[in-house]
């Protein structure tokens, strides 16, 4: 699958801001009908690499290049101000002139159809998650950024949901940059983890990354067991920060 | 039927209305009313320099609005004050600055009142043909970037992800702020504006279920506005700027009480 077009290149990149950098040296590539997978601890730079893609904030260093002609984002947190009136179906369009069979389609794969003349502020959290992914995939983009894209639906839509996102790299052929905590996600169907700290700790396929030391520095041993067998013994507990108390 | 300055007072108040209505959604929806409060207040120092060098009022007043909007917007990345208080900072130092100027220009007659409230029955037919050409013009520029500015209003970062530019529509609707104030000042006065701005959409507001609703609502209460306003200013001998906002408040409140009593909204 390597002649697959390259969607967007960063060689070096960073941002720097309030005096420190949030990211820095970022190399990665997403092709066509490829799933990159960010991982890594909360304040990594997961949202900001994803953001330098998008072209949202502008890099400091290094060069972000690419020939993406549309791209979607589902963003981690969206407010949505409770003095405009908004119905699902006015925000599906905010950025592109869709008809109604195209909103409809996209919702019908996320499951929330039913929902097209609600207004969003009705909606609950999942719900609302479920409308943000079917605007982002009714434009049908060539590259889609998903910044934990399954937060608040419940385990069985988190699956289905996950089930759809690799479909919609299939069916469009689009490249996927996914920021997931979900490990299993990320084993079964990424091409491509990249571990950040700041930096990119580690790189590559999910059974190479859960192996190197850096990845097992970060995230602990009994991570990297769980993502190898799919299932591991407890012989620990957890804090309630995730760290291991044995 | 009317005498002629009032029909002028009416074509040129439901001019304003059909320009506020839009621009007041945005600002109700983006949370600007204090930014618009700012641009109206140094709107007073743009008044007293059109006297001071004998130019158009409301070219003046643009000049001096859009650049302390610009001002505003490169300020709020540089430094570290909170946006209100910068807000606050140039609204307050601009009227000042505006107040004693005046104060210089004591060989020209002043009308304080007329400047702080307006003047809507002294519309004459030029004031007319700058609101509603000037109107026109702000309504075409509005339209042409509606999607992008009504995106980034949603989220700015969904906006700039997919290509809305953003920034540049912030920058012309700023503009265009700076514009309706220009040509309304005459009429509304620079401290009542923002309450044209802000009334008529808010009472659309509890009225609508979409965007474009509360658009076009929110203009037609602002024609509302206007002529009960003008009318009971006729009939009652009060000012009438002020009557036109009670009139809109009247509304506002009147909006209140249907909300509660249908409970639209409430799924």
């Amino acid at each position: 699958m390597d002649q697959n077009k390259l969607l967007v290149k960063l060689e070096n990149a960073g941002v720097y801001r309030s005096s420190k950098w949030l990211v820095r040296g970022i190399s990665l590539e997403i092709n066509q009908g490829q799933i990159v997978t960010l991982i890594g601890p909360n304040g990594s730079g997961k949202t900001t690499t994803a953001k330098m893609i998008l072209n949202i904030l502008n890099t400091d260093e290094g060069l972000v290049t690419g020939n993406a002609n549309k791209m979607a984002y589902v963003p981690q947190k969206i407010n949505i101000d409770w003095t405009m009136p908004l119905r699902v179906i006015d925000f599906m369009k905010i950025t592109s002139s869709l008809n109604n069979t195209q909103i409809t389609e996209s919702l019908v794969m996320t499951g929330v159809d039913k929902l097209l003349y609600n207004q969003i502020h009705s909606l609950s959290g999942g719900e609302f998650q479920r409308v943000l992914i079917a605007r982002a995939i009714a434009k049908k983009p060539d590259l889609l950024v998903l910044d934990e894209p399954v937060q608040g639906v419940d385990f069985n839509g988190e699956i289905a949901l996950y089930n759809l996102i690799k479909e919609i790299s299939v069916n469009l052929n689009c490249g996927i940059l996914l920021i997931s905590h979900d490990m299993h996600f990320v084993m079964s169907t990424t091409d491509h983890v990249i571990c950040l700290n700041g930096h990119i700790c580690c790189s590559g396929s999910p059974s190479n990354v859960v192996k190197n030391p850096e990845y097992i520095k970060l995230f602990g041993e009994h991570n990297s067991e769980t993502l190898s067998y799919y299932q591991h013994q407890h012989d620990h507990s957890h804090n309630h920060d995730g760290s291991i108390s044995k | 039927m009317f005498d002629d300055f009032f029909m002028r007072a009416l074509i040129a108040g439901i001019g304003i209305a059909i320009v506020t209505g839009p621009l007041g959604c945005l600002v109700i929806w983006r949370r600007l009313s204090y930014f618009g409060d700012t641009l109206s207040h140094s709107a007073l120092l743009g008044v007293t320099l059109a006297y001071a060098f004998s130019i158009n009022i409301s070219l003046s007043v643009f000049i001096i609005s859009g650049t302390v909007a610009l001002l505003l917007l490169s300020l709020q990345k540089r430094t570290k004050l909170a946006g209100d208080s910068l807000l606050g900072l140039l609204a307050h130092s601009t009227l000042a600055i505006g107040l004693v100027l005046i104060g210089f220009l004591s060989s020209i007659r002043f009308d304080l009142m007329g400047l702080l409230f307006g003047d809507i029955l002294a519309v004459t037919v030029e004031d007319i043909f700058i609101v509603w050409f000037g109107g026109l013009i702000i309504l075409g520029i509005l339209f042409y970037i509606w999607k992008s500015i009504f995106a980034a209003t949603v989220n700015y970062d969904l906006a700039a992800a997919e290509g809305m530019k953003p920034d540049l529509s912030n920058f012309i609707f700023t503009l265009l702020l700076a514009g309706v104030i220009a040509i309304s000042i005459k009429m509304i006065g620079a401290l009542l504006i923002t309450g044209l701005l802000l009334i008529p959409a808010a009472t659309a507001r509890s009225l609508s279920s979409n965007p474009r609703q509360m658009v076009i609502l929110s203009i037609l209460v602002g024609i509302i506005s206007v002529i009960l306003g003008l009318f009971s200013s006729l009939e009652l001998n009060t000012a009438s700027g002020p009557s036109i906002i009670v009139a809109a408040l009247v509304l506002f409140i009147l909006s209140l009480i249907s909300f509660k009593r249908s409970g639209a909204l409430q799924k």
